[in-house]
């Protein structure tokens, strides 16, 4: 069924229940995001796509659109407050871009560059992490986990449907586990989708590093929202 | 596979969501979860081992390596630490030879700070497994660690007089109920369950909600929702099971009424609970106790078998097609599992991370099916409003706020304790009842609500649309440090954060680091303006109700007692911030220096 909602003061027309970060795109308006994956359930947990949703701030990765919604994606507080979410991460844990396997396809260092961030407003923390490499084919470089949830729930054993990478502890104690034996289990193709998958550096496939010259990788071609939008309205 | 084990695994039939049960089973044998238990489960519960160590590590008081024979867990409250916490802790490391955070040689006692265990009114209180001493004094610690080191059991000492643990002297000989304010609806003495489900069930579960609407109760957890509206939606709800949960989770600090509702009046509780089944059309029930109350779990389970004895639950309760049985899931110790989505996860044996909303449990909860979760206190007083009837209810109160509820009182009061209270009473009133002394602030609905000024504040009233306080009221004498204690909390909230969302995860221990520069002298007017900003990010994006009011303690004693603030706040000299460390960051490139010629040399 088709409803109108209005976005910014503009009315579009949208497939009920549709998740709204998708709706948007694909009506050209652009709303940051780093948890969500298209065509995946919603994650919610780092709240970068937070707009106005009828007065109440909402993720809207998971959020599905009804009729009459009235969502506000630019309003300067709302804005702000995505780009400070955005610092915020860049403060907690370690992320040295120019020596990081994964600068110019890291979704959290074109977010930075998208949302016009210099430097983050919070305390740099410099947490002390150790990385894991027990795993045959991935290197878990910890200092970059922003705990997106992507890997613990998306990658999975293909025959048991496993964890296979986990979070222990909670909070500010939490970290991002694998599990070496059935990482060790997983085929080179799920391996890479799993880095690929990683919003950040942290999961990396051992052995093929600095595969991709710079200048011609993802988001230097294109950034975060220029594919964002490529999916907008076929 | 180890034999243990499997035992453990057939008792909760090899079935992943009791996997909470299993490790307090396999703690309870073994004093800890090792690697191996944990190998163990993984195998026959087919979940790799992080799985299982994603729920392990997640609470508080699962144990994953030897703590001690006996971890000792002293709660570190503002409220103890206003009535001689820091001798406690002395007393406790010198009988134990040990510091806190760690276990002595001999391997008996390991020291350990939690949090509220909903004992305010009778602070310092610890608990040691599934028991807890109360109002502690550096003697009473001694002679307990003393006659634990000379072989008397925990039982011994803490109930000498050997009652049967299922027995409300049991729990009596434990803690104090300090009911000191009583009213119409709770702790009525000699009600007459059977005739009263009777009458009950001989109502349409539509008229059961048109009474409990009529009456126009709201969650008394603190979200305020109408239960009736809630009822209407699980009645509605279409699924093949349906299920009613008792949040007993009480995890805000100064809380402790809903340990009193169950300790004196369970069967009150159950009712609700039966009354809830029926209206909805549930057959199976859950009371979420929180591991902190461990010691009245018997004493439950006693009470719910006496339910069963008199043929109100279980099958064909009083005679008729109703079936419906409550079983207890207990906590591990997480805050956050208050939240309804993230108790449901518990519930079903995860980490107790809030759910993305909606859909809202009413419609999709436990086992993704509708599910109707209330508090203790809310069960409690639909058992009465069913009894007495909706209008009787809503004639006490005020329009929006019906009805009465209990505060858990402490602090600088004479009389802590449980004090009911008709809504439309003034703050003033409150503290005037129960013999403030000298009071400045008031902590009402613990860290997650307000501080309340008294000066400012004397003539509010407690009502939803003013001060909905959800039962925690701790009251603040003049002379008491508000910052630290507002340091007291911001650390409350990092501790508890469960760490799925950004802006409670990270944005809580900036906020905390805040705080402390203010009670060091080190933070200017910048740094309040940031707590501002970066609190408002907390309160708008969080994921749930903890991290959207974990920045409050700040925000509000900020906006009551900004003198405290301005006080503490210095000019910057020059063009350094007064929260930057000089010395520390010169020490820093110091040490770094002196590492790399040290590694030159070698």
């Amino acid at each position: 069924m088709s409803i109108d909602i209005s976005i910014d003061g503009q009315v579009y027309k949208a497939r009920d229940g549709a998740t709204l970060v998708d709706v948007a795109a694909e009506n050209g308006v652009y709303i940051p995001s780093l948890c969500y994956v298209r065509g995946k359930p919603g994650l919610g947990t780092c709240r970068t796509c937070s707009v106005r949703v009828n007065g109440k701030v909402m993720t809207a990765c998971t959020v599905p659109v009804a009729d009459g919604m009235d969502v506000e994606v630019s309003e300067p507080g709302m804005a702000e407050m995505r780009k400070m979410l955005v610092e915020l991460l860049f403060s907690e844990g370690n992320h040295n871009c120019p020596s990081c396997e994964k600068s110019g396809r890291c979704e959290l260092q074109s977010l930075g560059y998208e949302l016009g961030m210099m430097v983050s407003r919070f305390p740099y923390r410099f947490p002390v992490r150790t990385r894991e490499h027990a795993a045959k084919q991935i290197w878990l470089e910890r200092d970059r986990c922003i705990f997106c949830q992507r890997c613990v729930k998306f990658v999975r054993n293909l025959e048991t449907g496993q964890k296979i990478f986990s979070i222990d502890h909670r909070g500010s104690r939490a970290s991002i586990e694998i599990d070496v034996s059935l990482a060790d289990k997983m085929p080179p193709e799920q391996v890479r989708e799993a880095a690929h998958l990683c919003p950040v550096g942290c999961i990396v496939e051992k052995g093929v590093g600095y595969n991709k010259p710079i200048g011609q990788r993802r988001f230097e071609i294109k950034s975060i929202r220029e594919r964002a939008l490529e999916r907008k309205c076929r | 596979m180890c034999a243990d084990i499997e035992t453990i695994l057939d008792r909760y039939h090899w079935d992943r969501t009791r996997l909470l049960d299993m490790l307090w089973a396999v703690q309870r044998q073994q004093g800890f979860v090792s690697d191996g238990s944990v190998a163990a489960l993984s195998k026959g519960l087919n979940m790799s081992r992080h799985d299982i160590r994603e729920t392990l590590t997640f609470y508080h008081f699962f144990l994953d390596k030897p703590s001690g024979r006996y971890p000792i867990y002293l709660a570190d409250t503002v409220i103890a630490r206003m009535q001689g916490y820091e001798a406690i802790r002395e007393a406790l490391e010198q009988a134990c030879g040990c510091r806190f955070g760690s276990v002595d040689e001999t391997g008996t006692f390991g020291l350990y700070e939690t949090n509220c265990i909903g004992l305010s009114d009778q602070e310092p209180a610890m608990m040691v497994d599934n028991v807890v001493f109360t109002e502690l004094t550096p003697e009473k610690v001694r002679g307990i660690i003393s006659a634990l080191k000379q072989g008397q059991c925990l039982e011994e000492i803490v109930n000498p007089g050997g009652n049967d643990r299922r027995t409300t002297a049991y729990v009596d000989a434990l803690v104090k109920s300090n009911i000191r304010g009583r009213g119409d609806v709770f702790f009525r003495a000699g009600r007459d369950y059977p005739a009263l489900l009777e009458k009950v069930l001989d109502l349409l579960p539509d008229e059961v909600i048109g009474e409990v609407t009529l009456s126009g109760i709201r969650g008394r957890g603190g979200a305020g929702f109408p239960t009736g509206t809630k009822w209407r939606l699980g009645r509605d709800a279409e699924g093949e099971e349906k299920y009613v949960i008792c949040n007993a989770d009480e995890g805000e600090p100064g809380a402790f009424k809903d340990r009193v509702l169950l300790t004196r009046s369970p069967a009150d509780v159950l009712l609700g609970m039966i009354i809830a089944a029926w209206a909805i059309g549930s057959r199976n029930g859950i009371l979420y106790l929180r591991a902190e109350y461990g010691y009245i779990k018997a004493y439950l389970e006693q009470q719910i078998q006496a339910f069963r004895d008199a043929g109100l639950l279980g099958k064909q309760i009083l005679g008729r097609e109703f079936d419906f049985d409550i079983r207890i899931q207990m906590g591990a110790g997480a805050y956050v599992c208050g939240e309804e989505t993230a108790l449901i996860e518990s519930c079903e044996g995860k980490r107790g991370t809030p759910r993305i909303k909606p859909p809202y449990p009413i419609q999709h909860g436990y086992l993704g099916m509708p599910t109707c979760i209330n508090n203790v206190e809310t069960l409690a007083a639909v058992s009465r409003i069913l009894e007495e009837g909706g209008e009787w209810f809503r004639s006490m109160g005020t329009g929006e706020s019906t009805g009465t509820r209990l505060l858990s009182v402490s602090g600088d009061c004479e009389h802590p304790g449980i004090y009911e209270i008709e809504w439309g009473i003034s703050l003033h009133d409150v503290l005037e009842m129960v013999g403030a002394k000298e009071p400045m602030a008031v902590q009402v609905s613990g860290p997650s609500g307000e501080c309340a000024s008294v000066a400012q504040d004397g003539q509010r009233t407690f009502c939803y649309s003013d001060l909905s306080c959800n039962g925690s009221l701790m009251i603040f004498g003049k002379g008491r440090d508000l910052l630290d204690i507002t340091g007291h909390f911001m650390r409350f909230f990092v501790t508890e954060s469960c760490g799925i969302c950004v802006p409670c995860r990270a944005g809580g221990v900036d906020l905390h680091q805040k705080i402390g520069l203010i009670i060091a002298g080190r933070a200017s007017s910048e740094d309040l303006d940031d707590i501002r900003s970066w609190g408002a990010l907390m309160r708008e994006t969080s994921r749930c109700g903890l991290g959207a009011t974990a920045a409050e303690p700040l925000l509000t004693t900020l906006e009551k007692f900004p003198e405290l603030y301005q006080e503490k706040v210095v000019q910057p000299e020059g063009v350094l911030l007064p929260s930057f460390d000089r010395e520390a960051a010169l020490q820093g490139h110091e040490q770094a220096y002196r590492m790399l010629v040290q590694e030159e040399k070698q």
